[in-house]
């Protein structure tokens, strides 16, 4: 018996002003699945993250535990997403604990969800027994994350690593089915960034959470990601990791063309 | 003196009035203010200057028609800021001058300003009556029940939109609870400070609170505390020395204002470390 993909892109197109960010893709990402997604910037990452959220209009197909809207939309506040940049103002008067709590969905979302998401026959169970936790899902999450001592902490006091962790631990207390993550690492020190693929490697392995991840480091990918997709407004390669970076070719294209962009980025930045 | 004071009706009735504004005003203002809205209260506040002449126009009860003319005043503020380009305080700009330029209009049609008009101008909590202060109260704590109900929402409506829907919340539809909430805050709210006073008690308060650097919850507290010390001692001030009650509530939260600002400056209050003068994103 087959199993119902957790997500299904198929032939996915978005023009923006008649140019493609998003060039006729397709690939489907399967329960327990860390998918590292590599691309230089303007490859259309961003793009395709919020087309998947339903922030973004497009062609083609796309399926959540193989439903497809009006199904699809009532999935979607079960999917946790961290985007590259969350901005809100700087003395905003919220502690660590007030903006996790902000990630908690409503049990009438979830029991919607997990209906829709019991019909298919994926991780059903999974889904009811977050409903039935007793224990506090903020305080869990900020477990998870290693900020429990920082629960009291204004938001706007916080470093960028720190920062970044909160936002994750506030896509996690809905007990995500699927985690979307965008550049999760840019502008982040290294200590914060090992901190944070720890994160990554627990939530997927122990918690079973299905991982879609942007990023421009392929050696964290290498590390962390079972499986690899390589796009740059179309999708040239999506498979194990094993084979990505074992095919010299496709690794010299993408570390090329990521260089040409960089140094096109830099070029423009000093004019 | 005070005690003197106390022992009127009608400093009871504003008291009791004064304290209820005050704290809805705060509560309303938190989000307001942090929704980069702190001049919409300004803005309703002269929609409804253009309300009370249609009902002084009309012969019908003003405050009534403020309400009415306020909450669309409000709803088509926040529809032109989501179908137009036009930007927030622009958006503000228009609705304001709109019921502005149809207050005066309706005002010198029906020949000139009236005591009525004036009261609602300047503020008038030490004339109003009981039926008043029943309307106030009840207002007031629909307001805070509905506020408390939908915190957590507004919040994070507040503090990401996007973020929010993504979440399952339906953004459209809170906007505009919002947007009616706000509306009705600042028509009750008139009596005590006026319309040209409003916007200071649901701003300056709230920027006090927000030096503290506390959470959520506390920031709303120390807010809704100095907005009730300001309209007391406010309202106390001005018998005492017989002054203008809406004026002296304003100077008396623009002086703790000030008083706040010299504390954090001389290291008395904790010092927060806010990263960047502007927005800040959680990469940057």
């Amino acid at each position: 018996m087959s199993v119902t993909p957790v997500l299904s892109v198929k032939d996915l197109t978005i023009n923006y002003d008649n140019f493609p960010a998003v060039d006729n893709i397709s690939f489907d990402v399967q329960e327990g699945d860390c998918l590292g997604i590599v691309g230089p910037n303007g490859a259309g990452k961003t793009t395709l993250f919020r087309a998947i959220l339903g922030l973004q209009s497009f062609s083609g197909n796309m399926k959540l535990f193989g439903y497809e809207n009006p199904k699809y939309s009532s999935i979607i506040p079960l999917i946790g997403y961290v985007p590259q940049k969350v901005t809100f103002e700087p003395n905003f008067p919220a502690t660590v604990y007030d903006v996790v709590a902000m990630g908690i969905i409503s049990e009438k979302r979830i029991v919607q969800g997990a209906k829709l998401i019991q019909e298919c026959g994926c991780c059903w169970n999974r889904v009811y027994q977050s409903i039935k936790k007793n224990e506090d899902k903020v305080t869990q999450a900020l477990h998870t994350v290693g900020l429990e001592s920082l629960r009291n902490r204004r938001i706007g006091e916080l470093s960028g690593g720190e920062l970044q962790r909160v936002f994750i631990a506030k896509a996690l207390v809905k007990d995500p089915l699927l985690l979307i993550l965008d550049e999760p690492v840019a502008s982040v020190d290294v200590e914060s960034q090992t901190k944070f693929y720890n994160v990554i490697k627990t939530i997927n392995e122990q918690n079973k959470i299905t991982i879609i991840w942007s990023s421009h480091d392929l050696d964290a990918i290498s590390k962390y990601a079972n499986r690899v997709a390589c796009m740059n407004k179309k999708l040239f390669f999506h498979g194990e990791k094993e084979k990505f970076f074992s095919d010299k070719e496709l690794l010299k294209t993408y570390t090329e063309s990521s260089m040409q962009m960089h140094m096109h980025d830099h070029n423009h930045d000093m004019h | 003196m005070i005690l003197e004071a106390l022992s009127y009706t009608f400093m009871q009735k504003a008291l009791v009035a004064g304290i209820a504004v005050g704290i809805i005003c705060s509560f309303m203002g938190t989000f307001l203010v942090l929704r980069r809205y702190s001049l919409f209260g300004d803005g309703i506040a002269h929609v409804a200057f253009g309300g009370i002449s249609v009902g002084l126009f009309l012969g019908v009860f003003p405050l009534w028609t403020a309400f009415i003319v306020s909450i669309f005043g409000g709803l088509g503020l926040q529809k032109l800021r989501q179908s137009t380009k036009i930007s927030g305080d622009s958006a503000v700009a228009v609705v304001l001058v709109s019921g502005l330029a149809v207050g005066v209009i309706l005002v010198s049609s029906s020949g000139g300003f009236s005591v009525d008009l004036f009261s609602f101008l300047f503020g008038s909590i030490l004339l109003i009556s009981n039926e008043d202060t029943i309307m106030i109260l009840a207002i007031s704590a629909g307001i805070i029940a509905t506020l408390t109900l939908l915190q957590k929402q507004f919040l994070h409506l507040t503090f990401n939109e996007e973020q929010a829907k993504l979440g399952g919340l339906r953004t459209t539809l809170l906007n505009y609870a919002f947007v009616v909430l706000a509306s009705i805050t600042v028509v009750t709210s008139m009596r005590l400070v006026g319309i040209l006073l409003i916007s200071a008690l649901i701003v300056v308060p709230n920027i006090t609170a927000m030096m503290f650097g506390k959470g959520f919850k506390k920031t709303v507290f120390i807010s809704m505390s100095i907005a009730v010390i300001s309209v007391v001692s406010g309202i106390l001030v001005s018998y005492s020395f017989n002054v203008a009650p809406s004026g002296t509530i304003v100077v008396i939260a623009v002086g703790i204002l000030v008083g706040t600002l010299i504390l954090k400056s001389t290291g008395l209050l904790r010092k927060v470390d806010i990263k960047t003068p502007s927005k800040i994103s959680h990469n940057s």
